[in-house]
């Protein structure tokens, strides 16, 4: 039950995305076209996945027997940078169709707020190993979720030629935004054990 | 000051590093995919619009393709021969070129010419136009509607609405096609540069409507089939259809068309209207 509400916490009512307005840059960069979002989202998953595994590794076998724990953001982000790099190179070579599909989105993430965020996160809410992977895939599904979604406004938006010049593109967007991010507030009524 | 403090945190993000760094530089070792040493010159001939005319997603995508063998040299509409050339000198082979073509918009019924059947007061984007009741305000449905879709489509500053009619000004026109593709009423063709003599309308109404409709539609009368010395003319749809193989450009089909639709029309238009081409 605790592993379902760390999920469903990170998925909805912590939103990176909507609520802790984690990894925004990407949120409004890559989501113009609901097919580059759901590239996007689907990389995020991916490595916030591994990331979480191996945050949790540096952090509680290297960072805190040193006693060096304030170290942990050079260290994550050192970590999360490296790791990107190693697993672009691992399926640009074994998995080309994935590499096409993710390839270009990977870079981006290496520099994306949300995976330190999760990191930093799982630490202090000092979750186990488990809890900090769930906690991650949550997290990445919900990032995944709001990207799409706002994709596919803007996507409608843009078809409508009725907006006000001034609103159009980068604008309205924001709004759009901003309009979701209330929507998701209504989540945090959400009552679950655990959390 | 414990020495420890400075110590550790040193030796263990630099160990990090250290280890990180070898197993990258390692990774990169066995992973490596090789890429063709190609691609970035071929990459580099090319003008980087990023239109798509080749088929390909974009210039990198071309490039790509034209060094895997996959495409051919000449797509580049943009860039054009010298593009081709400059891919054939990298690649040490010689291009033959395609011919070249431009847009070329199939209707000439302007303001007064073509009737309109009401005033339409909506957004002004032929593909809104379009669903408006009658496919749109003009009488014709296979005509101009003159809201400027492909104006706006068109990145190159080769289209621009002329007394109600989309007007292709042939120096600026590279053939992407994006015209092509955003034209509800598919008017817009691509056609060899060269081609002068054209078919300047695009109904496929019954003689009797057409002349109802508009002023300078083709009524199907077929006198320039029987014009035409080539045989190049065929009615297609109530449609007169150009063979652009078999055309002569002796122009015979235009003095004997009734309602003037065949012509010269790029440059016949332009000194109408007054305007110059850019």
């Amino acid at each position: 039950m605790k592993l379902f509400s760390i999920f469903i916490g990170a998925f909805l009512i912590n939103n990176f995305l909507l609520v802790k307005f984690l990894g925004i840059c990407s949120f409004l960069g890559v989501s113009k076209k609901t097919e580059t979002a759901k590239g996007m989202g689907l990389a995020v998953v991916f490595v916030m996945f591994l990331a979480s595994f191996m945050t949790y590794g540096v952090y509680n076998w290297i960072l805190v027997p040193l006693k060096i724990t304030y170290m942990s953001t050079l260290a994550f982000v050192l970590v999360i940078a490296a790791l990107v790099q190693f697993v672009e190179m691992v399926i640009k070579k074994t998995q080309p169709s994935l590499y096409k599909a993710l390839g270009i989105y990977l870079p981006l993430i290496t520099t994306n707020c949300a995976l330190l965020g999760m990191a930093v996160i799982n630490i202090g809410e000092k979750y186990n190993l488990i809890e900090s992977m769930v906690n991650a895939l949550g997290a990445a599904l919900g990032y995944m979720l709001a990207i799409v979604l706002l994709a596919g406004l803007r996507e409608r938006m843009e078809e409508s030629d009725n907006m006000p010049l001034a609103f159009r593109g980068l604008p309205i967007s924001l709004v759009t935004a901003g309009l979701m991010a209330i929507a998701f507030l209504g989540f945090s009524g959400l009552k679950l054990g655990g959390i | 000051m414990d020495i420890n403090n400075l110590i550790y945190p040193a030796i263990s993000i630099g160990g990090m590093g250290l280890v990180f760094g070898i197993v990258l530089g390692y990774a990169n070792k066995k992973f490596y995919v090789p890429v063709d040493a190609m691609v970035p010159l071929v990459r580099e001939a090319l003008p980087s619009a990023n239109c798509g005319a080749c088929g390909y997603a974009g210039c990198d995508a071309y490039a790509t393709a034209v060094v895997a063998g996959d495409a051919a040299l000449n797509l580049c509409s943009v860039g054009g021969k010298a593009t081709a050339e400059k891919i054939g000198e990298v690649l040490g082979v010689t291009v033959e070129m395609a011919n070249p073509k431009v847009a070329f918009v199939k209707c000439k019924g302007t303001c007064g010419v073509a009737k309109e059947k009401y005033v339409y007061d909506g957004i002004k984007d032929c593909r809104q136009a379009v669903i408006a009741p009658g496919e749109g305000p003009k009488a014709c449905n296979n005509g101009c509607l003159g809201f400027a879709s492909c104006v706006r489509a068109c990145e190159f500053n080769a289209l621009h609405v002329i007394d109600g009619v989309a007007v292709v000004y042939k120096d600026n026109c590279v053939a992407c096609g994006a015209c092509v593709k955003v034209c509800p009423k598919d008017l817009i063709e691509l056609v060899p540069a060269t081609q002068e003599v054209l078919i300047e309308c695009n109904s496929k109404s019954k003689g009797k409507s057409v002349k109802d409709n508009c002023e300078v539609g083709c009524i199907a009368c077929t006198m320039c089939v029987k014009a035409c010395p080539t045989e190049a003319i065929t009615m297609v749809n109530n449609l007169a259809t150009i063979d652009f193989d078999k055309c002569t450009q002796c122009g015979l089909c235009a003095t004997k068309c009734p309602t003037k639709v065949i012509s010269k029309p790029l440059k016949d238009r332009v000194n109408m209207s007054g305007a110059t081409s850019k």
